[in-house]
């Protein structure tokens, strides 16, 4: 598995590792099962994610994806979280083997479950604005 | 703790011994000559082919020309099992069997050969990772062709019943292939006694070089030619032999098989002082029969985290491991062989396992005993799966 150097950098010392107690969004994506699965609280303020935070189970391509993610929605608005796509976070980490695309897919997913929680506690339907979140198949 | 460098991957392959490399250098540049040609040169380097055939044989209990080169053990396990199916189905025997968990190299042959109207029993194993001869009893129909199982697996390391299976099959007047890729060199074999009719090895993993296996075929059992060509291998295996392979592999296996049970019990003690010391962390259990298994094999799951992490960690550390997690194999499901004795998906992801040999020192397993923990809390840490278990919710 040829790794780039900013994904074992991202696993080695992920970046935003843990969780926020009062998140104002969490979200969780994946199953066991299948190997993967990624948790994600947010900290929003004024529509802005002030603070992000991750907890992830799998290999070393989840790890970095979801450390990465995070990277790219701190102290953006709810806006730009939303256009965050699987593409941006590999072209981030330099690329990503073919097999772990779908790791880059569940942290966009992770991040979107996220902020489709904070509308849920909003008392505001997510569906339209966040759209339906995509599980991994089985 | 300063930081080692652990080769712990001893399954997955070995480097090429000191003792077998001297052996191999002069057919590159000296004897080079092609062992079919007529003159000296010729003649040394097809001395040196047999040489090695007779330490083969010598080390399997069988006769020299009972051993045929191969260019790796999958060529030695695709010929046994394609080469006996269309040896016996011309007899109208197309029923194989084999078990659930062998190397894929047996697998795929046996799914390749249902893809032409040969039918496959497949063995269940038991939660020991042990299979039961009865079982290959009951399976055995009027037209079986043949019973392949393996001699020891390659993840778990556990060492099957050979010698009973072998005999059940000569009780039935089954042909019995067993691969041993994984077991020569760590167990006593002797093919003739133990009623082999063939049996494939591989050189990488023995201190040989990568690229060169053998089959040992019972004399008197006739498969059809691998490839056509030349008269090499008694004309069943046409191609000019690889002569520095083929010297190495002869060297490699007289060392291998060198007082086997005396290696065995210095690799036991560090193998067990190692299984204990990884089972006292919380949530994890050992792969396979503890006792019926490879001297340097230990295969254990780690719950609450997934095996590639676990690897890449560990890398980090100097310290080369396996696992049977999805991530390593490049597909969704996590090793066959891990399911095959029960464990759940989620508890195969996060398997780990370590292949020492004798080189393997105290100060290495206390290392490899002080890294484990570190890597296994820290990834636990930052696991929703870990934190799931420990406030008792389910997780799947």
């Amino acid at each position: 598995m040829l790794y780039s150097e900013k994904v074992l950098d991202h696993f080695s010392n992920p970046r935003n590792v843990g969780e926020i107690e009062d998140a104002d969004g969490v979200g969780e994506i994946g199953n066991a099962k299948c190997g993967d699965i990624m948790k994600m609280y947010l900290k929003i303020d004024n529509n802005i994610i002030t603070d992000a935070k991750f907890k992830t189970f799998g290999c070393g391509a989840a790890v970095a994806t979801s450390s990465m993610a995070t990277e790219l929605i701190k102290g953006k608005s709810i806006d730009d979280a939303l256009k965050l796509t699987n593409q941006a976070v590999v072209e981030a980490l330099d690329g990503l083997p073919a097999v772990k695309i779908h790791c880059s897919v569940l942290a966009e997913q992770a991040v979107r479950s996220a902020l489709s929680d904070y509308y849920t506690r909003q008392g505001i339907d997510p569906l339209p604005i966040v759209g339906e979140i995509k599980e991994p198949e089985e | 703790m300063e930081k080692r460098s652990i080769y712990a991957d001893n399954a997955a392959t070995t480097a090429v011994s000191e003792e077998v490399l001297e052996a191999m250098l002069p057919y590159f540049r000296e004897g080079y000559g092609n062992a079919s040609s007529i003159y000296k040169l010729g003649r040394d380097a097809q001395r040196a082919v047999e040489d090695a055939r007779e330490k083969v044989a010598k080390a399997l209990g069988a006769e020299p020309r009972e051993i045929y080169f191969t260019s790796c053990g999958s060529e030695a396990d695709n010929w046994a099992i394609k080469g006996t199916a269309e040896l016996m189905a011309k007899k109208g025997k197309k029923h194989i069997i084999t078990s659930v968990f062998e190397h894929h190299a047996v697998l795929h042959t046996t799914e390749y050969l249902e893809k032409h109207g040969f039918e496959v029993t497949y063995i269940p194993v038991s939660d020991k990772g042990l299979i039961d001869p009865e079982d290959i009893k009951n399976a055995i129909r009027e037209d079986t062709a043949l019973v392949t199982i393996m001699y020891a697996n390659n993840e778990i390391g556990t060492i099957q019943p050979i010698e009973e299976i072998a005999a059940i099959c000569h009780e039935k007047g089954v042909i019995f292939h067993t691969d041993a890729v994984q077991a020569v060199g760590h167990v006593d074999i002797d093919v003739h006694k133990q009623g082999i009719d063939m049996l494939s090895l591989s050189g990488h993993k023995i201190h040989a070089q990568k690229g060169i296996g053998a089959l040992y075929i019972r004399k008197g059992l006739t498969l059809p030619n691998l490839i056509h060509g030349g008269g090499q291998e008694r004309g069943k295996r046409a191609g000019t032999e690889n002569v520095p392979a083929i010297v190495g592999l002869g060297v490699a296996i007289e060392a291998a098989t060198r007082n086997i049970s005396e290696k065995n019990v210095g690799i036991t003690k560090q193998r067990n002082k190692l299984i204990d010391g990884i089972l006292t962390l919380p949530y994890t259990r050992l792969n396979g029969d503890r006792d019926k298994r490879l001297p340097g094999n230990l295969n254990i799951s780690i719950e609450g985290i997934e095996g590639e992490s676990l690897l890449l960690m560990l890398d980090m550390y100097g310290i080369c491991a396996s696992s049977g997690s999805a991530c390593t194999s490049g597909s969704l499901d996590p090793s066959h062989v891990l399911l095959s004795i029960g464990l759940k998906h989620e508890v195969a992801h996060g398997s780990l396992r370590l292949s020492i040999e004798d080189d393997v020192t105290d100060e290495d397993v206390d290392y490899i005993l002080d890294v484990i923990p570190k890597v296994v809390n820290r990834l636990r840490e930052m696991s929703p799966v870990w934190e799931k278990m420990m406030k008792g919710e389910k997780y799947e």
